[in-house]
């Protein structure tokens, strides 16, 4: 989705007990911080995730206002790769499983 | 005047020779301080597998750099040993399709691949300064003493988030 950088390497990482056993989503969260921009944020939501304008407004009050977000669910590998785009475009985002 | 605005090819710009020099000099200490490429003789190294995966100590490449787990280490280790090398590598290019595509005085038209590479670099070294100016939110209520040593950093800080909101609100233009 990002449209420039180095593409990424699919690895096969030895997959624990745990992944198998999880029936439950994982997260990925982005966390407030006081730099990045609430323009650029909204817009790297909509770039990465192709949300709406206003879809992607919300979530960025919500990071603003409560600290966090839950922006995306999906599995495991699904969540990391979603990160470590955010990571690429500078938001502070962790992979977390749902509870 | 520096401006941003759009052009049926893209994003089009103008930096003036101050905000050129500034952001070539912001981005310049960005490259030196994500270090050089790996050596292409280390395997791992090169199918972008750490063998460190120790978070690094300098609060500004943390920042730049985050951890992807929170209360388990083992999992944002892991995590940062496939991943760190490629993230560093993805951010050196942005930084250096700023470097090559910035034109002091000059019109420039960047493509949709250019002008997130300068979404992305601009964005880093706005947290690379503003990690090391400790910016809170509340910053923007108290004025900064002129004669404060770093206001000249702080001056710059600023100049960099109007050119950020400047290119943002370009490409939501388009």
């Amino acid at each position: 989705m990002s449209p420039t950088g180095t593409a990424p390497v699919e690895l096969d990482r030895p997959k624990s007990e745990e992944d198998h056993a999880a029936d439950r989503p994982w997260l990925a969260i982005v966390w407030n911080d006081p730099i990045n921009l609430m323009s650029y944020v909204t817009y790297v939501f909509q770039t990465v995730f192709g949300y709406t304008k206003s879809k992607a407004e919300k979530l960025m009050l919500d990071v603003h206002h409560k600290g966090r977000a839950v922006v995306a669910s999906g599995t495991r590998e699904e969540m990391e790769r979603d990160v470590e785009i955010l990571h690429s475009y500078g938001l502070w985002a962790t992979v977390k499983r749902d509870d | 005047m520096s401006w941003i605005g759009r052009d049926e090819k893209g994003v089009a710009l103008l930096l003036v020779r101050d905000d050129a020099e500034l952001l070539r000099a912001l981005v310049e200490q960005l490259l030196a301080l994500l270090g050089d490429p790996p050596d292409p003789g280390d395997e791992l190294a090169a199918l972008g597998i750490a063998t460190d995966a120790r978070p690094p100590d300098d609060p500004v490449l943390a920042r730049l750099l985050p951890d992807a787990y929170q209360g388990d280490d083992e999992a944002a280790g892991e995590f940062r040993r496939y991943t760190e090398a490629g993230l560093r590598d993805g951010k050196r290019a942005a930084a250096q399709t700023v470097l090559d595509t910035l034109r002091p005085g000059e019109r420039v038209v960047l493509d949709e691949g250019e002008s997130h590479a300068w979404l992305r670099a601009l964005n880093d070294v706005r947290l690379a300064l503003g990690t090391r100016l400790e910016i809170t939110e509340e910053r923007y209520e108290e004025e900064v003493d002129w004669e404060d040593p770093r206001y000249p950093l702080y001056a710059a800080y600023d100049r960099l988030t109007g050119i950020q909101d400047a290119l943002v609100r370009a490409l939501e233009a388009g």
